[in-house]
């Protein structure tokens, strides 16, 4: 089993050594042939415009929203507004795969960021509560009827799952625990 | 790591493979963000006009720093002086995403640089070398970017930045740790530092480039070397399109190993900034060496 990361820009290197601390491999997505033979994509964060803005480029805007739309992947942050049905604050063009609809840039500028503990929500796998690195992050502010809270900060939905579609506002992947990244790769699992 | 410090650091890991952009104002801002920046620097005069112009070189007037957050989505990022910690108080006051603590302004403290793990907004500083790096990240800075020579248009002194620093960090990883004490000291680096960099063989915060990008094949140059994003200056606004060259160094920047891209995304940018010869400048024109 192979994962992809989109790689045009932001924190993709975090993610290839959570993966490879969990066996498994992980390629670059900068281009449509990277999408190959990928059991699952992740939109990790960045800058969600200029992300945008290179997807544009060399037809990956296409080939990606059509990966998202058939196979699992997982937003992050900038991912996350990526794969959102609606974005606003201010508005902007997504792939729209998962029914949410998010704020950009929701709790402020840099020297909001904040880390916090997450509750699980009855969804998740267990009741343990989890480290959440929050950088300049969006806010989901509403959830289409479909969509499953998996873990919230002071009420509001922080990771959400509809169908085979992952998104997160917080970076699990500058956090110790790899179990968000095993979660990923059941998912894929399970799909193949 | 400290909680403070990996937010820190986490923002700049966000900022990765891409390219922020030195903006005057509002209208540049908007420009740099259309064309696909990840973040701007809002700074009073880009370095080629600093070069030109001469006097002293300062933080951003306040209400352009205002005006210039108040059009973008992006991170902005300000300069403050060496050492001038209350120009990066006002600016932290202000909200900025992260402040680069630059030689290209014109030093206010000859002796000491900023504190900066008394801040909570984040902090990038220059360097030529690795006892340099780690200097700075013993002060809290939370992102290095090579000096380069800022304002020239000239890519060689990032290069050798850069391959200073890759250099550095290789040998460290080569010494036995009866060694590294001594190498400390040769580095004038806390040796905590030099003991995880030996162990890692990287810098322990993220390490971008800037100081003389003035082409798509300059960025990507410093990808290839190991730079982690690309910081463009004068480059942009001081050439014949500069929204044209933004949107073309951005793409660069993420499509460095792929030449065609490459070759494709160079075509009819018309004349880049005209540059300087590095040789013919005097030891005091040199922004880089301000700061140690």
């Amino acid at each position: 089993m192979r994962i992809g990361i989109l790689a045009v820009q932001g924190a993709v290197e975090p993610h290839r050594v959570k993966f490879e601390n969990l066996g498994v491999e992980s390629v670059q997505v900068k281009t449509p042939k990277d999408l190959v033979n990928l059991a699952g994509l992740v939109l990790p964060g960045g800058e969600s415009s200029s992300m945008i803005h290179l997807l544009k480029l060399n037809g990956l805007w296409e080939s990606v929203s059509e990966f998202v739309h058939q196979k699992p992947s997982w937003g992050l942050c900038a991912g996350t507004i990526l794969l959102a049905k609606e974005v606003i604050s201010p508005a902007q063009e997504s792939l729209g795969v998962i029914d949410i609809t998010v704020v950009r840039n929701a709790y402020g500028r840099q020297t909001e960021s904040f880390i916090s503990n997450l509750n699980p929500s009855p969804n998740w796998v267990d009741q343990e509560s989890l480290e959440g690195i929050f950088i300049r992050a969006p806010k989901i502010s509403r959830l289409g009827p479909s969509v499953k809270t998996l873990f919230t900060h002071h009420g509001d939905s922080v990771m959400v799952r509809e169908g085979i579609t992952l998104a997160s506002t917080f970076h699990p992947e500058l956090s110790e625990s790899n179990k968000l990244h095993q979660y990923f790769l059941s998912l894929c699992q399970e799909s193949r | 790591m400290l909680p403070e410090m990996k937010l820190k650091t986490g923002l700049a890991e966000m900022l990765k493979g891409g390219v922020i952009m030195d903006v005057v104002n509002a209208e540049q801002a908007k420009i740099a963000e259309k064309a696909g920046a990840v973040a701007v620097m809002a700074l009073e005069r880009i370095p080629a006009d600093i070069r030109k112009e001469g006097g002293v070189a300062r933080m951003s007037p306040v209400d352009k720093v205002q005006e210039i957050m108040g059009v973008v989505s992006i991170p902005v990022m300000a300069k403050a002086r060496i050492g001038h910690f209350v120009e990066a108080m006002i600016l932290e006051s202000l909200r900025v995403d992260y402040v680069d603590e630059s030689e290209v302004l014109t030093p206010a403290d000859e002796q000491y640089h900023i504190d900066k793990f008394q801040f909570k907004v984040p902090f990038v500083c220059g360097a030529r070398n690795l006892g340099e790096a780690l200097r700075r990240i013993g002060e809290g800075a939370a992102m290095i970017r090579t000096k380069g020579e800022a304002g020239s248009g000239n890519i060689v002194e990032a290069v050798r930045h850069l391959r200073t620093l890759r250099t550095q960090i290789r040998r460290l990883t080569t010494l036995g740790r009866e060694e590294l004490v001594n190498e400390a000291k040769e580095l004038g680096a806390p040796l905590p530092l030099v003991d995880w960099v030996s162990k890692n063989g990287k810098l322990p915060v993220p390490n971008f480039a800037a100081g003389g990008v003035a082409t798509p094949a300059d960025a990507a140059l410093c990808m290839w070397l190991g730079a982690e994003s690309v910081f463009v200056g004068s480059g942009i606004f001081k050439s014949e399109d500069p929204e044209r060259l933004a949107h073309s160094i951005v793409e660069a920047t993420t499509h460095y190993q792929d030449a065609k891209i490459l070759a494709k995304c160079s075509q009819g940018l018309g004349t880049a900034m005209k540059g300087l010869d590095i040789h013919t400048l005097k030891e005091e024109e040199r922004l880089s060496e301000r700061g140690w």
